[in-house]
């Protein structure tokens, strides 16, 4: 068995002697050149002057071109064409490309670009969301909002009605490998481009529209990222169109790299939001009404942002049953970065206003936020009322959080702790603690349904050795392992005899994003598909040679046994080859059962749901607002996993960059509309003294995905994500022991924003 | 700007003479120069710690130092390290323990880490923690990293 083994990272033995290539380590040729853009300085305005003499003479400098200069689609947007890659006289945020630099290094281009005299004149910016409102600067026509049944007369009868508001911040990708691209010319016109990239495709795609060439032009090829995480889904686009228009003009290779201050300036982000809300209940918590308005800063272009602001009404609900509810969603375009595809791609900012939600109304009723959680939660198989739907009217049939959290509250000791916290609050005046658990649910599957679709490629030697490609991207998640394993188990083989090549949009066309944390689902059934199609074949043949059954033919730990006699898979595949049978083939899959009406928000938007849980304990300062996570107890729904280990790594990151982005990362921009956070140093993700000292993880051992999976196993990209919620909720519950009023802990809860709440909480004492 | 100097230094055990920018950075020297690609950088000022290493035996970010300051030096990079066999043991654990995702702060990591392994650092976890506080991984949240040191102080893996 290859598969459900914990196997190690396929490229480990790689990354610990540094000899795993990605885009930037790539040996150039001989006269290969260097990128960098020119940027906007200003947020909105009209270009008056863009004079770049001096540019074209910097040292090193070989040429220079702007938005005039491109001989055929001057766009780099996803989907709606509205994202040029040079501004095209009119700028719409500070850090927007405005021309581009080539010249003989990475640093002679980026000096270059400084010495750019342009003139910008003013033009009114739109940088919050109130101003957005104001002015009426959205996506689409307007709001779209989804109802279920009749919120207004269930809030009209609500023995309790609760109203508030959430803000969120945004989060920096952060991946450790910045964007970065590289453009080789070919004969014929041809481009060759290696990308640090989620979507080569849609790499394949931009490079051929800017070059005027059909896609077969075009050969994108990405082995690795440095990290992802949803910010290589579009945001790459730029650098790989960049440097093929480069090199076509100059016949040359042609490289860049976004600097990290150029790449937090220029890149999107996830998406800020504010979430207000109108709740009505009943005595146990039971939520009889919900009214939720998101809010959200989209930035200058569209890019996914429609999706992603879906993805936040469709995880509205967390994971509560909600007989009436409406859910608005604002769509604000403002003069700031695109905001982007970020792991959870709203889901974790339509979840967290939920999360406060019940957190508060336990607040107002005394209770402990679990008991509420319970009383909310969707019904499991067997239970009363089984299946409930969700707000978009999808029924939820495979529900297991009563069990994950029955056993997570058991194994973390969550009731004890939570009584002793209570009573060490008691005595200590100066530092609070404060726990909270909090559930995910998360809905697996692009809410673009077309695609949920995936192709494989697999090859077996005529040695017996495997090479498979498929469409999905390598982050450093462990899908190209996954996969392998899944190859391996279907030829019986070792996973050493699997060699995982890049992908490569020359061997697997027309593929998704790696994103949606859909990778092993979709590729994982493409690639099984081509291996049941190369072993059928095998199978029939050495079943003739012996009159027996092919289906009798077993391929298990490197030998194929067939009526009677037994060969390894080389002499098998040797056998095949010399009979003249074909031991190559392409696999496909789609997801199945999946439809619905985005507008109207009815359907079934997902396959399944995974989930889990987290506890998370903290200690606030409460003189200066410091904090610090004490312990995090996890308890994840992979599934029957793949591989254990690799998926365990998945929730750990999740829960760390889920909290982190809660806690410590804070986006700034001035009212110029200048971001004040462009690196490490103003910007803060966790570090390792950051990670919680106690840190129980573990995947829930009753995992079996309902939905037919590949081997029943579950999506782990993303879920893990959201676990991170609880280190906002444990935060919020230390400031609640200062004092008798609701904290309402926005997000980041950075050390100035608990220092408030608990100021506030204290005054709120009288 | 453009002024350079001839340097001489030892780079993995070899002698490397080569005329470069005064300006080029220590991490640009080995990647462009040297075709070191092993070290990696994350944010150029000093704060991510991908670009870590050593100089000298001990750990060095290599964007904050020049080149022309590693003159007469030793730099040992992860490349360095794995042809020498020193750290086998790290890197057998870091493989083991899952160590790594995306593996881009893979290289710098394991210099940290080795640095406290080899200055005698004890198995005790928020010393670690504490240690390896100035390298920055964005995938794995830390844990198995800091499993993976333990296990090389507390004898559990050899290579
Ligand atoms: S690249 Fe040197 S510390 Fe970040
Ligand atoms: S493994 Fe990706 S940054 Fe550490």
């Amino acid at each position: 068995m290859s598969v459900a083994k914990p196997l190690p990272h396929d490229a480990a033995a790689l990354h610990v002697t540094g000899r795993a290539r990605y885009v930037d380590d790539i040996p150039a040729p001989r006269g290969t050149l260097s990128l960098a853009f020119g940027l906007s300085d200003t947020a909105h305005g009209r270009i008056v002057q863009l004079d770049l003499d001096a540019v074209r003479a910097a040292p090193g400098v070989v040429d220079v071109f702007t938005a005039a200069d491109l001989p055929h689609a001057n766009d780099v947007s996803p989907a709606a064409h509205d994202e040029p890659l040079l501004a095209d006289g009119t700028v719409h945020y500070v850090g927007q490309p405005i021309f581009c630099v080539v010249a003989d290094s990475h640093l002679a281009a980026r000096r270059a670009a400084r010495r750019a005299v342009v003139a910008i004149e003013p033009l009114p910016a739109i940088l919050t969301i109130d101003e957005a409102l104001a002015a009426d600067s959205r996506f689409e026509d307007g709001p779209l909002t989804w109802t279920k049944g009749d919120v207004d007369a269930a809030l009209s009868h609500a023995p309790h009605i609760l109203e508030g508001r959430i803000e969120m911040g945004g989060q920096e990708h952060f991946y450790l490998e910045g964007q970065a691209a590289f453009a080789l010319p070919q004969e014929n016109g041809d481009m060759l481009v290696h990308a640090s990239s989620q979507h080569p495709t849609e790499i394949q795609h931009k490079v051929a529209e800017a070059l005027g060439l059909p896609m077969h032009g075009v050969r994108v090829e990405v082995r690795r990222m440095g990290g992802g995480f949803g910010g290589k889904e579009s945001q790459g686009n730029a650098l790989a169109v960049a440097c093929a228009i480069a090199a076509m003009r100059t016949g040359r290779p042609c490289r860049m790299r976004y600097d990290r201050d150029d790449d937090m300036t220029i890149t999107g982000k996830r998406h800020d939001f504010r979430i207000d809300y109108r709740v009505g209940y009943d005595d146990a918590g039971r939520m009889l009404a919900v009214d939720f308005t998101q809010y959200t800063r989209c930035g200058w272009a569209q890019d996914l942002s429609l999706a992603i602001a879906d993805r936040a009404m469709l995880h509205a609900d967390s994971s509560y049953h909600l007989t009436d509810a409406r859910i608005t969603s604002h769509r604000l375009k403002t003069n700031t970065q695109s905001a982007t595809a970020y792991r959870g791609f709203g889901g974790p900012q339509g979840m967290l206003a939920m999360e406060r939600v019940v957190d508060q109304i336990a607040h107002a009723l005394g209770r402990d936020p679990l008991e509420v959680r319970r009383a909310n939660f969707y019904a499991a198989e067997g239970a009363p009322g089984y299946p409930q739907t969700t707000p978009y009217h999808m029924a939820v049939e495979d529900f297991v959080l009563d069990r994950i959290v029955d056993e997570l509250v058991e194994s973390s000791g969550y009731h004890a702790r939570r009584a002793a916290i209570a009573e060490w609050n008691a005595t200590n005046p100066l530092l609070k603690k404060g726990i909270a658990l909090t559930p995910v649910k998360f809905g697996i599957s692009f809410t673009l349904t077309h695609l949920n679709q995936a192709g494989a490629l697999v090859h077996v030697y005529q040695d017996g050795s495997i090479a498979m490609n498929h469409g999905g991207t390598e982050m450093g998640q462990g899908l190209f392992q996954k996969v392998a394993q899944v190859a391996a188990q279907g030829f019986g083989v070792p996973v050493e005899t699997v060699r995982i090549t890049a992908t490569d949009t020359a061997k697997v066309p027309n593929t998704s994003a790696t994103a949606a944390s859909s990778g092993s689902d979709l590729n994982g059934m493409a690639v099984k598909a081509a291996c049941d199609t190369i072993r059928d074949r095998m199978a029939a043949h050495l079943a003739s040679e012996h009159q027996a059954d092919p289906a009798s033919v077993r391929f298990a730990e490197g030998m194929v046994h067939v009526g009677g006699e037994s060969m390894t898979f080389a002499e098998a595949a040797w056998r095949c080859y010399t009979a003249r049978v074909s031991l190559s083939a392409t696999g496909f899959y789609k997801t199945p059962g999946i439809e619905w009406d985005r507008i109207r928000g009815t359907g079934r938007p997902f396959f399944y749901f995974a989930y889990g849980a987290a506890v998370t304990e903290v200690v606030i300062d409460t003189l200066s607002g410091e904090n610090r996570i004490l312990r995090t107890d996890i308890l994840h729904d992979a599934g029957a996993s793949l591989n254990p280990a690799l998926d365990i790594g998945q929730v750990e990151g999740g829960y760390v960059q889920g909290a982190g982005w809660l806690t410590t990362e804070e986006l700034v921009w001035d009212d110029k509309g200048r971001l004040r956070t462009h690196a490490p140093s103003t910007y803060k993700i966790p570090a390792c003294s950051d990670r919680p000292p106690v840190f129980n993880v573990a995947l829930w051992s009753q995992g079996h995905n309902r939905s037919d999976t590949i081997y029943r196993s579950k999506a782990v990209g993303e879920p893990p994500f959201m676990l991170g919620i609880s280190a906002l909720l444990a935060l919020s519950d230390a400031v609640a022991a200062c004092g008798p009023a609701y904290p309402a802990l926005d997000a980041p809860a950075t050390p100035e924003r608990v220092l408030m709440a608990v100021i506030r909480q204290r005054d709120s004492g009288g | 700007m453009t002024q350079t100097r001839t340097i001489t230094l030892t780079v993995n055990g070899d002698s490397v003479t080569r005329t470069v920018p005064v300006r080029m950075n220590l991490a640009d020297f080995l990647r462009a120069e040297l075709g070191l690609t092993g070290t990696h950088v994350g944010c150029e000022h000093g704060v991510c710690g991908a670009c870590t290493l050593h100089v000298d035996d001990a750990p060095v970010r290599s964007c904050l130092m020049l080149a022309v300051q590693a003159d007469g030096a030793s730099v040992t990079t992860v490349e360095g390290l794995a042809d020498s066999g020193r750290g086998a043991a790290l890197r057998a654990a870091f493989t083991a323990r899952n160590a790594l995702q995306c593996g881009y702060c893979t290289p710098g990591m394991l210099a940290s880490a080795l640095d406290y392994i080899d200055t005698g650092g004890s198995a005790d976890r928020a010393a670690i923690r504490e240690h390896l506080s100035g390298n920055y991984c964005r995938c794995t949240g830390y844990q198995a990293i800091v499993d993976a040191v333990c296990d090389v102080i507390e004898g559990r893996v050899t290579a």
